[in-house]
């Protein structure tokens, strides 16, 4: 308990977290505005209005908490905190897992505020039975960004504890998250069997999610398959993170 | 009491600590001393058990440290002043800390007040300077009220007002009977500080002893012997089996005095342009018991007089 609030407190005391916290929720949902007044049943007849519909910008979001998580770690070894940090709590696992749901529960908070905040404004500017929350899938799309963004922040903070330094663990997310999983459909053939594998369209096929175009029919898992196996891969990469730091010096 | 036995540490190629064994007796100033790259940080982080040794261990009142339950309560340390977020305040930063170990709120004000940093707690560390970086530092090694106190080099880079409070504040640590370890590089902050000495060069322990035995035997006088012709004396100055050393076109020797030296010059029929006792500065004397192990050698060390460090033992 007493590690839990030492971390909420070192998280919580420098400014980046809370910058990283605002980018995080004003890009998607300022871009859920621009995109609302945009679209109509007249200029984009093939748009389907439902609440899956809502989230399209959320992955903008999504980059920005893996930064803030990637660096609640790193910024820890860029200053040297992170000796402190085992120096208080020699039991690195244990540091490491409050430092974890510390980052969980503050990504998980802003991918509600995402979720929910992207759903509302379009709703407020579309309104209209269609976008109402009706069915679990409804509910799926717009509250299941909060585990979205929950795992997403465990993620990175696992890539930040294995790479140590912010400008490769930043580089190496954004570059994936950004474009590797979309040029991996790229690859003749197997292209699109590999990217039915992939961590970030696994999350978006949990949120049901259509990414114009794709071919979404005859996919390896079901909504919530996906979000056990994106959950899977969180917890692989975040435990090789702990694992690599408690075998290496700090 | 902190106990290293048989303390190993290798960095690929480099071994940092070579089977270092020592002790650190409670209640008492000991002094880490040895020339820079010798090994102190090295060793001082294996205490901590923030780098794992390669070989043997270090034990604190006979305890691994990971082992030790809310650690900050047994062991304060200040290994680097400029281990802070430098966009957090200095109470947030010993706030995250006094609640990893279970510590009030009200000892943080306790101890910001002790180092003199009340007036700027809600300042960010990052604007700090090393003096007052170094306070920060010694504030969050004080958190836990612990017994034991580890210092690296904590007046390393300080002006010489800060020298002085670090020092008076560690001879106020011992006095309360803490056990403090604190390293430097320099014999003469050392024989100003510290009661005992483990004294280390290349990763491997040169001698463990009170300070005044240490001392003494480091500033063991020397004669400097000068003349046109000195060939005759010296070979019979090495029959008397005295250590010599060249310096220009003079003889420095240890373990005779200048009477004796005198008579073996009129012996020998030689002419003398100076025969005069050195008193040997401390620091020249810790370089010399130190000489095969030094590192990194510079001009200083090489030199005759290093004018820069502190007079030696007064
Ligand atoms: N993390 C590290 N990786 C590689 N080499 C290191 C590391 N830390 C220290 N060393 C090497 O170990 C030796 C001892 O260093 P150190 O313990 O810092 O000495 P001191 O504190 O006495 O100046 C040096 O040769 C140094 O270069
Ligand atoms: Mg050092």
């Amino acid at each position: 308990m007493s590690l839990l609030t030492a971390e909420r407190i070192k998280l919580l005391s420098t400014r980046s977290p809370w910058w990283c916290g605002l980018l995080a929720i004003v890009l998607p949902v300022g871009f859920t505005v621009l995109l609302a007044t945009q679209v109509n049943p007249t200029n984009a007849p093939g748009f389907e209005f439902t609440p899956a519909a809502t989230q399209g910008t959320a992955s903008l979001g999504r980059a920005v908490v893996m930064v803030l998580a990637a660096l609640a770690v790193t910024s820890e070894y860029r200053f040297g905190t992170i000796r402190s940090t085992f120096q208080a709590a020699p039991q690195r696992v244990a540091a490491l897992l409050a430092k974890s749901a510390v980052v969980v529960v503050l990504t998980a908070v802003i991918g509600a505020v995402v979720g929910f905040g992207s759903w509302a404004v379009f709703r407020a500017l579309h309104s209209g039975p269609d976008l109402d929350l009706v069915t679990a899938a409804d509910w799926r799309s717009v509250a299941g960004e909060v585990l979205v963004f929950a795992l997403t922040g465990a993620l990175a903070l696992g890539v930040g504890i294995l790479v140590r330094q912010t400008a490769g663990a930043v580089a190496i997310l954004l570059v994936y998250a950004l474009l590797v999983e979309g040029l991996i459909g790229v690859i003749p053939k197997v292209g699109r069997d590999i990217q039915h594998w992939m961590p970030f369209f696994a999350a978006d096929r949990f949120l049901g999610i259509r990414d114009g175009g794709d071919d979404l029919q005859n996919l390896p898992l079901g909504p919530w398959a996906y979000l056990a196996y994106f959950a899977a891969i969180t917890v692989v990469v975040l435990g090789a993170g702990i694992f690599a730091a408690v075998r290496r010096d700090a | 009491m902190i106990e290293a036995v048989g303390l190993t540490k290798r960095y690929g190629n480099t071994l940092a600590v070579d089977n270092l064994s020592f002790s650190v007796p409670t209640g008492r100033v000991t002094g880490f001393l040895g020339p820079n790259g010798a090994g102190k940080s090295t060793t001082m982080r294996m205490i901590l058990g923030l780098d794992t040794p390669t070989g043997g261990s270090a034990l604190i009142d006979g305890k691994r440290y990971r082992d030790l339950h809310q650690p900050l309560r047994t062991v304060g340390a200040l290994l680097d002043a400029k281990w802070v977020h430098p966009n957090r305040s200095a109470r947030a930063h010993l706030a995250w800390m006094a609640r990893s170990n279970n510590l009030s709120a009200g000892r943080v004000d306790e101890v910001l007040d002790l180092v003199g940093l009340t007036g700027v707690a809600n300042k960010r560390a990052g604007g700090f300077s090393l003096g007052m970086s170094q306070r920060l530092g010694i504030a969050a090694a004080l958190l836990g009220d612990p017994q034991v106190l580890l210092f690296d080099e904590p007046v390393n880079g300080l002006d010489p007002e800060g020298i002085l409070w670090i020092r008076k504040f560690m001879h106020r640590l011992a006095d309360e009977g803490r056990t403090v370890f604190v390293s430097s590089h320099l014999l003469s902050e050392m024989a100003l500080t510290a009661q005992e000495l483990v004294v280390i060069g290349r990763g491997k322990l040169i001698s463990q002893s009170s300070t005044e035995d240490f001392v003494a035997m480091a500033t063991e006088n020397t004669v400097k012997v000068r003349g046109p012709q000195l060939t005759a004396l010296r070979s019979e100055l090495g029959r008397a089996g005295v250590t010599i050393r060249d310096e220009g076109d003079s003889l420095i020797v240890s373990g005779m005095d200048c009477a004796d030296i005198g008579e073996l010059a009129a012996r020998t029929q030689t002419v003398l342009h100076e025969l005069s006792p050195q008193r040997g500065s401390l620091e020249e004397a810790f370089i010399q018991l130190t000489g095969d192990s030094v590192e990194y050698h510079t001009d200083l060390v090489d030199g005759a007089t290093p004018a820069t460090l502190v007079p030696a033992g007064k």
